[in-house]
C-alpha cells in the first residue's frame, strides 16, 4: 500500500506546478487552467488523508468510515465548475473589450 | 497486489506532473487543455486507489466531460487570437515571483519529507469496507451531514449560471440580440439592397467578357511543363 506522504508530495509538487504557471504565465485561459492544477492537487490531499484517517468524522462516525475529506473534494469540484463557467464568462467579456486574452492588457480599472 | 498497487501509483503520478508541465509550459492553449486533461484522467486514477469510487466518476464526469471540454470550446471560439505572440515584458518580475513562490513550496514540501523520514515509519492506511467511497456511503453521508452544503452548492450553481450569462452577453443593448430575436423586437427588416454581383455569380455573362480567363492565360505555364523535366535532368547530370 502506498503510504499518504507519498500522495502528499505529488500533490504538493502539482500545487507548485500549478502556482508557478498561474505566476508566470499571461494567457487568461493557461492562468484559469494552472488555478484547475491547483485544486485537483487540494482534492488529491484531500482524498488521500480521508483514506488514511477514514474514522475521524466531522458529526457522527459511521462503521463504514467518514467521507469528510471526499466531501470537501466534492464540493471543491463543485465550486470549481462555477468558477470556471464565470472566468471564461470574463474572458469572453475581456475579448470583447481589449480584443486580447493577455491578463496585463486587463487594465480598465486602472487610473 | 501490492508490486500492482505501487506501479499503478508511480505511472498515475508521472502521468499527472507531466500533464502539469504541459498545463503550464505549453505555448499552445490547446495543449494546455490536454495536458488539464491527461491530469485529471490521472488523479481520477489516483481517486480509485484511494477507495474514492464515487469521486473519480464525478472527476472525470464534471472535469474532463464539461470543464475542459468548456474551455476547449472558448479556446476554439477565441481562434488564433487565443495565444498571443510572446514579448519579454515583465519576464524578469514574474520569473522571480513564480522562483520565489516555487522555493516555498519546495521547502515546505522538503519538511513534510523529512518529518516522515525521520519518523521511520509511515502513516498506515487503514483497511476499510469496500462500500467506503462509493455511491451509497457518499451519499448517505451527503444527505446527512453534510445537506445544508449541498443544498448550498445549487445556489452557488444557479448564481454562477446567471453571472456567466450576464458577463458574457454583456451590455450591448440591441446589438447583442441575435438576428432573430432582431427581427421579433422590430419587426423584419426592410428588404436588403440589390448587390452587384461579381465573378461565378455574375447573371448577364456575355461571351465578350467571360468571368473566366481563357484556359491558357489563366493558368500562365505554357513553358514550365517543359522546363521542369530538363532541370531536373541537369540537377541529376550534376
Amino acid at each position: 500500500m502506498i503510504p499518504v506522504e507519498h500522495y502528499v508530495t505529488l500533490s504538493s509538487l502539482l500545487f507548485i506546478i500549478g502556482g508557478v504557471g498561474f505566476l508566470v504565465r499571461r494567457n487568461v485561459l493557461v492562468t484559469l487552467m494552472s488555478i484547475e492544477v491547483m485544486l485537483n492537487a487540494v482534492n488529491l490531499a484531500l482524498v488521500a488523508f480521508n483514506r488514511a484517517r477514514p474514522w475521524h468524522a466531522i458529526g457522527q462516525t459511521y462503521a463504514g468510515g467518514s467521507h469528510t475529506g471526499q466531501v470537501f473534494a466534492f464540493f471543491i469540484i463543485a465550486a470549481e465548475a462555477a468558477e470556471v463557467a464565470v472566468g471564461l464568462a470574463i474572458v469572453l467579456a475581456l475579448y470583447r473589450l481589449r480584443r486580447t486574452v493577455r491578463s496585463d492588457e486587463a487594465d480598465l480599472l486602472k487610473n | 497486489m501490492s508490486a500492482v498497487g505501487t506501479v499503478y501509483f508511480y505511472v498515475c503520478a508521472a502521468l499527472a506532473l507531466a500533464g502539469a508541465l504541459a498545463v503550464v509550459a505549453a505555448r499552445n492553449p490547446i495543449r494546455s487543455a490536454m495536458g488539464l486533461l491527461l491530469l485529471i484522467l490521472s488523479v481520477a486514477g489516483l481517486f480509485l486507489a484511494l477507495h474514492a469510487q464515487f469521486l473519480a466518476a464525478i472527476q472525470l464526469i464534471v472535469y474532463a466531460g464539461a470543464i475542459v471540454v468548456l474551455f476547449l470550446f472558448v479556446i476554439m471560439l477565441l481562434g488564433p487570437s487565443a495565444s498571443p505572440p510572446s514579448d519579454r515584458r515583465g519576464v524578469v518580475a514574474r520569473t522571480i515571483g513564480g522562483g520565489i513562490f516555487a522555493l516555498a513550496g519546495l521547502s515546505a514540501m522538503a519538511a513534510v519529507v523529512r518529518a516522515a523520514a525521520a519518523a521511520h515509519r509511515t502513516m498506515p492506511m487503514p483497511d476499510v469496507d469496500a462500500s467506503f467511497g462509493g455511491i451509497d456511503a457518499f451519499g448517505s453521508v451527503l444527505f446527512s451531514d453534510a445537506l445544508a452544503p449541498f443544498e448550498l452548492s445549487s445556489a452557488l450553481l444557479m448564481v454562477a449560471v446567471v453571472g456567466a450569462i450576464a458577463v458574457a452577453r454583456g451590455r450591448q443593448g440591441i446589438k447583442a440580440l441575435s438576428r432573430s430575436e432582431q427581427e421579433i423586437a422590430h419587426g423584419p427588416p426592410a428588404s436588403e439592397p440589390a448587390q452587384e454581383h461579381s465573378g461565378v455569380f455574375r447573371h448577364d455573362i456575355d461571351s465578350a467578357s467571360p468571368a473566366l480567363p481563357e484556359r491558357g492565360q489563366r493558368l500562365g505555364v505554357h513553358e514550365a511543363p517543359h522546363d521542369a523535366p530538363a532541370q531536373g535532368a541537369k540537377e541529376s547530370s550534376v
